[in-house]
């Protein structure tokens, strides 16, 4: 298939020698699991168990609400113990509702919805819904809600529905295993987005470090005429949507619009597998995969983990950290995070769990920058790094904006290559904060004005029609007075 | 700005940082530097040694009065390649305070007083290269003839002392013009460029280097190695150093073709003087050439241009110093207008029209 090249991007060791090769694990019971009620982009879901309440495995624990939302399920069957404010995990340590898990050890399953054996012979319209049912969100990281998504695709015309496959973040091998284990799951759910929003093809991009993963997925893709393999250059951040488009249609994709609007539909190869078991099955998505990986892991490994399942279970199934380990980091290391600490839970957008040395993370005291030009070389949305950096050092977030710091995803690849080591990304980060908090500021003081405009306005014309009256009963009056001096 | 920012990504870094970036092209300047200090003897040597210590000592003195932490700086290597890149621009033989003056106008006035490294908006080395030039233009130009050292009339370890310390009274005899400068006298005594070029060292020296010129110059050969070198550890670009290069060669070729009397050809143009060492290692300086890889070549064409111009019109035999300055002046504009467009939008900044061809 026909690439299009891309702007920028580095190449970073990719260290996914640890656990390509190794088989996915499923992740045995632990005695308890937290679910937080927002762990997709969109609004919280709310709960519809009570504490004491005894569940099914893949029962409904939270419902969405609002458009943009997703429900959560039962990992395992137990009962509901706690609904309360506990640690998410992400790096602000900042606090979400929970639902507390404890198993009950017999991980039997509630009652599931019906199984569609051909999900190709029913409405298309019921797989989205089922979709929105499973809470089936993007696993690539982004823990967007699938059926959304699905939603607002079957609305336009969708020349082509992608399943991204690159994994360009090095150390994870999620996708990879996937594919290597579950080709016909993945090629499957393609096929199935594909009919939910009707569109005519699927394209599945793969880097080309993965080559296992490729040659399975090619024999698997084979039976299908509409369904093809590409095999992207390994160039982070191929695997960033807009960019992956691009790679694959040559279509640069507006700042203004979405990726639908240019009729492309994308879902991460782990997404179409949950879309297909959701349909085949009738599973919601209660597990994930996950690599726990790391040069601070003792035994790194692709592990099949229940969402909800402590992080230190993990690490500990895989033989626990050696005194190396530096930082715990959720995601890859290059737009993943830090850990608060490892009591968090699994959640649905939890790729990786890594366990990084010093050596690998390679953090120095920042130097003065060189002017030498490699960020602006690598970043692959044509933004120049060394400027906004040395403006939002100076505080000037307005030229920073000028020149779309917004834009700026938060890729790395920038903050990788410099040779002063300067934390490019914090600035951006930091700098995108203060302008989003500043436009909201905005939005409410224009609010704010057009209120007290419109009371103005109304007492204006309260006082005007007042006047009016006044006047007229003057006229009134004088009409009258006139009338008298004339009898 | 706040300290509010917690630890973030990405938590894993390409293996480079400032003092490796800098070691790296020391590492490219050795081959050529070593020539010419063989080719040059003990006084260069000396003066070598020399100008790369006063460097360091300004850059140390100049952050004690600023009260900055004087260690990491000095470890940084930046002092260091400014030094030597000073020093391979000096006559050979040139005494001892040419070394020290070069190190205060490029440490102290070049780039100290803008605030250190990375802040400067002039080539250090450059603007020691061209203040020395102005300021003593005899001893800025009397290059030694190649007396490759432990040869018979090389000056022994002594007389070179002597000869950086400047107490060695007669140069004179061992001196010779290097090639620019012989041209450019000889067209001022009307001779024509087509006669003088017989009297200058063959192609091969030429290109080994085996002529007179500044302390590290002399050398294309070795020169473009080390430039080979810094391409291939991406530490530099072709965009400058071809930029550049292809200007001068063009311009001297179709000019030299033109008016043979006049024009030197373009391969001379391209051998002789600070070709090569500006095109590698001068233009290419990180902080005082444009970040986009548009604007180095915008930036390599005009110091090629400015070279050829000053070389061909000016009082100046040699103009690469010159050109490097001026073209560094535009940086900043030059970065203005070539940054690149960004994803989704058009250079306005305004959205493309969506899933537009790119
Ligand atoms: S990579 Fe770092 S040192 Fe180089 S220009 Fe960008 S910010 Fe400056
Ligand atoms: S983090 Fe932002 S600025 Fe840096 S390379 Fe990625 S998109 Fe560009």
């Amino acid at each position: 298939m026909k690439l299009f090249s891309v702007r920028g991007g580095i190449h970073p060791s990719y260290r996914k020698q640890a656990t390509t090769a190794k088989k996915i694990e499923p992740l045995p019971v632990v005695p308890f699991y937290f679910l937080p009620l927002r762990q997709h982009s969109g609004a919280s879901a709310e709960a519809v168990v009570n504490i004491g309440d005894h569940v099914g495995k893949g029962q409904l624990l939270a419902a969405p609400v609002g458009r943009i939302s997703a429900p959560v399920h039962a990992p395992t069957s137990g009962i509901v113990r706690a609904i309360q404010n506990m640690t998410a995990p992400h790096p602000s340590g900042l606090p979400g509702m929970t639902i507390v898990l404890e198993s009950d050890g017999k991980d039997s399953w509630a009652e599931l919805p019906e199984a569609y054996s051909d999900p190709f012979s029913v409405d298309p319209k019921l797989i989205r819904e089922r979709v929105a049912w499973a809470g089936v969100v993007g696993l690539g990281g982004a823990a967007f809600p699938a059926a959304v998504k699905l939603e607002q695709s079957s609305q336009k015309p969708i020349k082509m529905v992608v399943l991204n496959g690159a994994e360009c973040e090095p150390y994870l091998t999620g996708d990879d295993r996937v594919m290597q284990e579950y080709a016909d799951e993945v090629i499957s759910g393609g096929r199935l987005i594909a009919y939910a929003v009707g569109a005519p093809k699927v394209v599945i991009g793969i880097e080309r470090n993965k080559p296992e993963a490729i040659a399975i997925m090619k024999k698997a893709a084979e039976a299908y005429d509409n369904v093809e393999i590409a095999d992207l250059p390994a160039q982070y951040p191929v695997g960033s949507a807009r960019h992956l488009v691009q790679a694959l249609t040559g279509l640069e994709i507006s700042a203004r619009t979405r990726i639908a609007d240019v009729g492309v539909l994308v879902q991460n190869v782990g997404t179409a597998r949950a879309v297909w078991r959701s349909a085949h099955y009738g599973e919601p998505l209660i597990s994930r995969i996950v690599t726990v990986s790391g040069g601070g892991m003792n035994d790194p490994k692709t592990l099949d983990a229940p969402i909800g399942t402590p992080v230190k279970a993990l690490i500990e199934y895989c033989g626990g950290m050696n005194e190396k380990a530096e930082q715990i980091v959720t995601g890859g290391p290059l737009m993943g995070v830090g850990l608060p600490n490892i009591d968090v839970p699994v959640i649905k957008g939890t790729a990786g769990i890594l366990a990084l040395t010093s050596e690998e993370m390679d953090h120095r005291p920042a130097e003065p920058c060189l002017r030498c030009g490699r960020c602006v070389d690598v970043c692959p949305c044509g933004l120049s790094p060394v400027e906004m950096s040395s403006l939002i050092r100076r505080d000037k977030l307005d030229e920073a904006e000028q020149l779309q710091v917004m834009d700026c995803f938060s890729c790395g690849s920038c903050s990788y290559v410099c040779p002063s080591h300067l934390p490019l990304v914090q600035y951006f980060n930091y700098a995108k904060g203060e302008i989003w908090n500043r436009r909201d500021e905005e939005r409410k003081q224009n609010k704010i004005k057009a209120l007290a405009a419109a009371k103005e306005a109304r007492l204006a014309e309260v006082l005007r029609q007042r006047q009016l009256a006044a006047e007229r009963a003057k006229a009134a009056k004088a009409a009258a007075n006139k009338e008298e001096k004339a009898v | 700005m706040s300290g509010s920012i917690a630890i973030s990504g990405p938590f894993t870094h390409a293996d480079n940082s400032v003092s490796r970036t800098m070691q790296m092209v020391m590492l490219a300047l050795l081959p050529a530097t070593a020539f010419d200090l063989w080719l040059f003897g003990w006084p260069a040597i000396f003066l070598f040694g020399l100008t790369i210590l006063f460097c360091l000592a300004v850059e140390a003195g100049c952050l004690m009065l600023a009260k900055r932490p004087v260690l990491p700086a000095l470890k940084d290597g930046s002092a260091i390649l400014s030094g030597w890149l000073i020093a391979m621009s000096l006559p050979p033989w040139a005494p001892w305070w040419i070394a020290l003056l070069g190190a205060v106008f490029a440490i102290a006035l070049a780039k100290q007083v803008f605030g250190g490294l990375g802040q400067n908006l002039f080539n250090p080395a450059m603007v020691a290269r061209v203040a020395l030039l102005i300021s003593f233009p005899l001893q800025m130009t009397q290059f030694a003839a190649p007396h490759p050292i432990f040869t018979a009339h090389a000056p022994d370890i002594l007389t070179g002392l002597k000869i950086t310390l400047g107490c060695e009274g007669n140069l004179d005899s061992l001196s010779a013009a290097s090639a620019l400068g012989h041209i450019k006298t000889e067209l001022t005594r009307g001779i024509p460029v087509t006669h003088t070029v017989q009297s200058l060292p063959g192609l091969k020296e030429m290109i080994l280097g085996i002529k007179p010129g500044s302390m590290g110059e002399t050398s294309a050969i070795f020169i473009l190695l080390g430039g080979l070198f810094l391409m291939w550890r991406r530490i530099i670009s072709w965009h400058t150093p071809v930029s550049m290069l292809l200007t001068l060669f063009l311009l001297g070729t179709l000019f030299s073709a033109i008016n043979p009397a006049r024009y030197a050809s373009g391969m001379i143009e391209l051998l002789s003087g600070a070709s090569m060492l500006g095109a590698f290692f001068i233009a290419t300086d990180y902080v005082t050439s444009p970040v986009s890889k548009t604007g180095q070549i915008i930036f390599g064409f005009g110091v090629g241009f400015l070279t050829w111009i000053i070389r061909s019109f000016a009082g100046y035999p040699e103009g690469v110093a010159f050109a490097v300055l001026l073209m560094n002046a535009t940086t900043p504009i030059i970065d203005h207008y070539s940054r690149p467009r960004v994803f989704g939008r058009t250079r306005q900044g305004q959205p493309v029209a969506f899933g537009d061809k790119k």
